[in-house]
């Protein structure tokens, strides 16, 4: 390819990308040799996954189809991958839940129902889970430790993100305070979590945290973890909504002040839904990120999709099928991220026609670049 | 004038502090009482005890179990401080090159590199990073090691690549040449003299001590000479670097792609070729965009380099944890962490800022 080309402009039509494509001499070429690379790429991953894959049998049988995939170790194990520790005759429980979850959030996606049943939905939907899960009246109480794989990822990503953001409401306002004690305190936190990493978030929940607590009181360690991320998420959400807010031009709190509104009143029916409309689509990057990063909890032993995936992978009678467990649960992760992806760039085409020329919020990675004020 | 509001504001914040004051000495009361009951003590005197454990990855500083865990910690530090270096040069190259090409106009090229950015970008790092441990452990041994290139072997014992030997007085004029051009305002009209006569010197010195590269040779059941990557390295490295490429690269799109296309139409009326174009106007407006968030990238590949832990290779982290653990210090050692990469963040946070006021000033900023 000769210089970098400058962006063309798409067009949807198929045939105009093919006439793109050998347009010229040297395109054509190009054309040619990336052909051939995905070529070189996806023929041996079918072959892998497709031809020469075993569907069903024990791990010996995937043995004497040496280069091929072991779906039947993924077949064996996907309840274990998905549920953990469970005890497998109440699967259907996690199972729920994580339809719950999964129902709540796609609802909270649509925007015509953003309306406060969905907060009484929320409500009553996560405690129907955690009765689910958690047993009593009649169910088998099986306690925190044997909780894993996807309801745990949905409960620490839908939690983290529902429990943070009225925290990170809280902070964002904190930090544009007039008042020096607010301020500092939400300045502090903001500033300090997201200057390290997770894994340190996690490890003073888990380690430090419980020293601090009276004496014989323990907490639950995935309760601890939960923790963490929603504070972890608080912090990245503040940040978000500081930049929201930042956009609401200063003569819109004169306004409501003028009108006889109190500064909370202006806030809640003025401000903050304007701040928070302009943000959306940084929320939704922002709940990619922890779907993915609540896997970090396999660092403190805790059994999320990805640890499932690999303590399966590490059973002695199915050694060396790693792959085809990391493929499974990453295709979960793919479709997952993908679509809360794919669903914000629709929010915002959405708002940008419902607001043409609206102002739109600085990239969340550029105010993430602000130094402290 | 001191309304009503402004006393009633003081009043709460005042209320806040003691609140807040109260909470933390109740925490910090029971975490004594918690501490005394295990018979500890907090300080940072432990960190002159010998550590007692072995450390796999060791760089520049040797280390033995005798060693003190405050030698340890410097060497996870090390280790950290290698990892974001070479994760940071080589995410920066590769994102580069990927953001470039996902501009090409030719569809096949872009989809093919925009493929392979998105299923990285919606899988968790984590998962790359097991997968690719658990793969270059899966790898033969030795003897029959994988060479896709000469001089390059990929077995159970990690990458080995050929040792490059520069003679220390090249390194040391090469590197004064740079500080020399970095500096250039400060020399004066006959600035470039001295870093001319740096880079002649380094020219010298590589001719009397020519640099030299020695390929690894396997001897035995393992290889010598080279450069040994270990498995848990390598797999972290690419880990990191594909990871933080694929967001780079959407980076160097998202900044191309903002350049507005007034200015590009202005240098074409000016008749400038679309190279020249590209090098003399879009790429240094692009750049100035993308600086920050290259920056913030690099700051979250060093924070992603934290994950080692979940693979066993020795960083910070990693290390940190282990001190705590067997010392029972984890207090301190958790504050050690937290200080290591705030005053990092904070350190990337605030070059960042000054870099923005000086694009204000000097008016080069877009948007």
């Amino acid at each position: 390819m000769s210089a970098p080309a400058l962006p063309v402009t798409h067009t949807s039509s198929v045939a105009s990308a093919i006439r793109r494509c050998f347009a010229t001499p040297v395109a054509a070429a190009v054309t040619v040799i990336v052909a051939g690379i995905a070529v070189a790429i996806v023929v041996p991953i079918a072959r892998w996954a497709l031809v020469h894959a075993t569907w069903s049998g024990a791990a010996d049988d995937c043995r004497r189809a040496a280069n091929g995939a072991c779906w039947a170790f993924v077949g064996h194990k996907a309840g274990f991958i998905l549920f953990g520790l469970y005890p497998a005759a109440q699967r259907w429980r996690p199972g729920l839940a994580a339809a719950v979850l999964v129902a709540l959030v796609v609802c909270t996606a649509i925007p015509r129902y953003w309306t406060g049943w969905l907060l009484a939905a929320w409500a009553s939907g996560l405690a129907l889970a955690f009765l689910v899960m958690h047993g009593g009246i009649g169910l088998t109480v099986v306690p925190t430790q044997q909780w894993g794989g996807l309801p745990v990822t949905i409960m620490l990503t839908a939690l983290g993100l529902a429990g943070g953001f009225p925290i990170g409401v809280a902070l964002a306002l904190g930090r544009r305070s007039r008042r020096p004690l607010p301020r500092a305190v939400a300045t502090a936190i903001v500033e300090v979590v997201r200057g390290v990493p997770l894994i340190a978030v996690l490890y003073v929940a888990v380690l430090v945290f419980p020293l601090a607590l009276p004496t014989g009181l323990s907490v639950d360690k995935l309760a601890l973890a939960q923790a963490a991320v929603i504070v972890f998420a608080s912090a990245y959400l503040a940040e978000a909504v500081r930049s929201g807010l930042q956009l609401v031009p200063a003569r819109r709190l004169d306004a409501g002040l003028a009108l006889g509104l109190g500064w909370w009143q202006t806030m809640q029916r003025i401000v903050l839904p304007e701040a928070l409309r302009t943000v959306l689509p940084s929320f939704i990057s922002i709940a990619v990120g922890f779907f993915q990063d609540t896997s970090l909890i396999v660092i403190i032993g805790l059994f999320d999709l990805l640890n499932t995936a690999r303590s399966a992978s590490q059973d002695p009678n199915w050694l060396g099928f790693y792959t085809e467990a990391f493929v499974f649960v990453g295709a979960i992760y793919f479709c997952g991220s993908a679509a809360l992806s794919r669903y914000g760039l629709w929010l915002e085409r959405r708002m940008a026609r419902a607001h043409p020329g609206a102002r739109v919020p600085l990239p969340l990675s550029l105010t993430v670049a602000a130094p402290p004020e | 004038m001191r309304s009503a509001a402004d006393r009633r504001a003081v009043l709460l914040q005042g209320l806040g502090l003691g609140v807040t004051a109260a909470v933390v000495w109740w925490l910090a009361r029971n975490t004594s009482v918690s501490l005394a009951q295990r018979g500890l003590t907090l300080g940072f005197a432990f960190l002159r005890h010998p550590a007692n454990f072995e450390i796999g990855d060791t760089w520049w500083l040797s280390f033995s179990p005798a060693d003190s865990i405050g030698r340890a910690i410097v060497v996870g530090l090390f280790n950290t401080a290698l990892v974001s270096a070479l994760g940071c040069v080589l995410a920066i190259a590769v994102g580069f090159v990927a953001g470039i090409l996902r501009l090409s106009p030719n569809p096949a090229l872009r989809g093919l590199v925009r493929a392979a950015v998105e299923i990285v970008r919606n899988t968790p790092l984590l998962l790359l990073l097991l997968f690719l441990a658990a793969s270059l452990h899966a790898l033969p041994p030795p003897k029959q090691a994988l060479s896709p290139v000469r001089g390059v072997f990929l077995s159970d014992r990690g990458l080995v690549l050929p040792a490059v030997a520069i003679g220390r007085w090249t390194i040391v004029f090469v590197l004064a040449a740079v500080v020399a051009l970095t500096l250039r305002r400060r020399l004066g009209t006959r600035w470039w003299i001295a870093p001319a006569a740096c880079a002649a010197a380094a020219f010298v010195s590589a001719l009397v001590r020519p640099p030299a590269i020695a390929t690894a040779q396997l001897e035995g059941f393992n290889f010598v000479g080279g450069v040994t990557l270990s498995p848990e390295l390598a797999a972290l490295l690419a880990a990191l670097v594909l990871h933080q490429s694929a967001h780079i690269s959407e980076v160097v799109r998202g900044a191309v792609l903002a350049v507005p296309r007034g200015q590009r139409d202005a240098a074409g009326a000016l008749g400038m070729s679309r190279w020249q174009t590209l090098r003399l106007v879009v790429i240094p407006v692009a750049l100035r965009a993308m600086v920050p968030l290259l920056a913030t990238n690099c700051v979250s590949l060093i924070k992603n380099s934290s994950l080692a832990v979940a693979i066993g290779f020795p960083d910070l982290v990693s290390i940190l944890n282990t001190a705590g653990n067997q010392t029972g210090h984890s207090i301190e050692t958790m504050l050690i962490m937290i200080v290591v990469y705030l005053s990092l963040s904070l350190l990337v946070a605030s070059a960042l800022g000054r870099y923005n006021a000086h694009l204000l000033r000097s008016g080069t900023a877009i948007s």
